[in-house]
């Protein structure tokens, strides 16, 4: 060992220009990322069922409008047998219509079983009977003249193109689309309060700090981005956690939809729900959802930093 | 480099404590402001400082009209002013070396282009062996040869000092007086705010002396 006396250099051991001018310490941190991760969760699953419910209605819409139903109930005098033929032969001269089933009778019965139970003889009831026609997707189907050859045909004959279901569908996914952006926009709104909250309790308890840093001439910009690089990491860290929290969510629960597929319960999920999983898109968008919940985060502090700012001389 | 004209400062709806303050600072000019306690010679730092703004009357800084100037322009200012409060204002979490450094982090300098600069000031002023130590271990006098380290690192052209020599020993406030003598001598022009009458015998320089809010010129 070189005693280097007097000829030791004076520098510091250690690194200088390590202490960061805010102090990370000095911010309430570990509430915000809270919150921040709480809101980016709620919002990341509004999105995401959101998208499922409009992804399952668009599945079902599909699945009913690309069918008709035509019912012939028995009249007086009239053979139910032959008068479902003859409607099922009208159906299938119909352009448009790729493929007609006319339910047999016990098909029918079947069909009533839940409401009327098994064991019951049908014979004495007039069941209508029921055919269902396929129609070519995207094919404008003559709906009107259909109707009318029918009647005339088989005045008993009447023809469902599911309407009035597609309707409703319509505007109930409409709704849950809308309650879905109402959540998500109170959710946005509740970040950024939380935020400003937060950034204007870490600039009063930094007070002294940027008065000095007025003092040896660092302007607000300067001193902004100081305490913004911390709220900026804050704001990723919660939308990290959230948004990681509801991708997994969804994605856990795609895998139980997978282990119970082809159970009774898996069955009945999927009829409701459809496939309950998210596109690779759904997913992107909930990525989206994190960073628009971490970019409001960063823009609702930098708002807050240059308004206290502004009030402190 | 400073002029004053008929100003005057209140505070709220409350009397005025200077009135009709008429003065210049002449560039590389040294000062010493005096008076009574309460006479107004912080609130008159600070006017200077620009953390306060006149209630009436002009105030030239450096050319400019300080009532015109943004905040930007303030914070440019003031870069070229170095201040020493009475409360020294030292931030806790920082080492000695790191407050002194500031105003040179502040404008986004290299820590290497300003290391050996702020090393010498240090050892210069007696805080050499401190330069790790945190202000709260800081005694009284330490503190305050920090804060007159900060305020003079970046060779402000104006340099405003509040009672600079308070808590130091009187052999430490000669040392000090030099220090702003030999900044003056370099182009600073200084104001040094104090009560010392000791201090002000040492060294020949005009006197400004507030008296019930007026300003009295003794060249």
């Amino acid at each position: 060992m070189v005693d280097l006396g007097n000829e030791r250099p004076q520098l510091p051991a250690r690194a200088r220009n390590q202490s960061p001018i805010v102090p990370r310490a000095s911010i309430a941190g570990r509430a915000l990322v809270a919150v921040v991760a709480i809101m980016t969760f709620l919002a990341a699953m509004t999105t995401g069922v959101v998208l499922l419910i409009s992804a399952s209605a668009a599945e079902w819409q599909s699945d009913v409008s690309s069918e008709i139903t035509i019912q012939v109930r028995a009249a007086q005098n009239r053979d139910l047998d032959r008068d479902a033929a003859t409607a099922a032969d009208i159906a299938r001269a119909q352009s448009g219509i790729v493929e007609v089933r006319v339910f047999s009778k016990e098909e029918s019965a079947k069909l009533l079983e839940p409401w009327l139970g098994t064991g019951l003889s049908l014979d004495d009831l007039p069941v209508p009977r029921v055919i269902v026609a396929r129609v070519t997707p995207g094919t404008p189907l003559d709906l009107a003249g259909l109707r009318g050859r029918l009647t005339a045909a088989v005045p008993s004959a009447t023809v469902d193109d599911h309407r009035a279901w597609i309707e409703r569908m319509r505007s109930m996914t409409g709704a849950t689309v809308l309650a879905g952006l109402g959540v998500l926009a109170l959710v946005i709104v509740a970040t950024v309060i939380s935020v400003s909250f937060a950034t204007r309790g870490a600039m009063a308890a930094n007070k002294p700090i940027v008065e000095v840093l007025h003092f040896v001439g660092a302007s607000d910009r300067y001193i902004a981005d100081r305490f913004f690089r911390h709220f900026l990491m804050l704001g990723l860290q919660g939308g990290l956690i959230g948004g990681g929290a509801a991708i997994f969510v969804f994605g856990f629960s795609e895998s139980i939809a997978t282990w119970f597929s082809g159970t009774p319960v898996g069955d009945q999920f999927a009829a409701l729900l459809g496939t309950f999983s998210l596109r690779p898109t759904g997913y992107l968008t909930l990525v989206g959802v994190a960073v628009l919940i971490a970019a409001i985060t960063a823009l609702a502090s930098r708002r807050t930093l240059f308004a206290t700012l502004a009030a402190i001389e | 480099m400073v002029r004053f004209e008929n100003v005057g400062l209140r505070y709220g709806l409350g009397p005025e404590i200077l009135r009709d303050l008429n003065f210049a600072i002449p560039a590389h000019s040294f000062q010493f402001l005096t008076g009574p306690s309460g006479a107004g010679k912080t609130s008159l730092l600070r006017l200077l400082f620009l953390s306060l703004r006149p209630t009436r009357g002009l105030v030239n800084l450096f050319g400019n009209d300080v009532s015109l100037l943004g905040k930007d322009d303030v914070a440019a200012l003031r870069q070229r002013i170095g201040i020493v409060l009475q409360d020294f204002r030292l931030l806790d979490h920082m080492t000695t070396y790191e407050n002194v450094a500031l105003p040179f982090r502040v404008t986004g300098r290299e820590e290497s282009s300003y290391r050996k600069e702020v090393i010498d000031l240090l050892k210069w002023v007696g805080l050499g062996e401190r330069m790790d130590a945190l202000p709260p271990v800081l005694s009284g006098g330490e503190k305050q040869r920090a804060a007159i380290a900060r305020a003079v690192i970046g060779r402000p052209q104006l340099l405003l000092a509040d009672e600079p020599t308070g808590n130091v020993d009187p052999t430490l406030g000669r040392r000090l007086l030099r220090l702003f003598v030999e900044l003056n001598k370099t182009g600073t022009a200084v104001i040094i705010a104090t009560h010392d009458i000791n201090l002000m015998d040492q060294y020949e320089a005009r006197r400004l002396v507030l008296h019930q809010g007026r300003l009295h010129i003794y060249e």
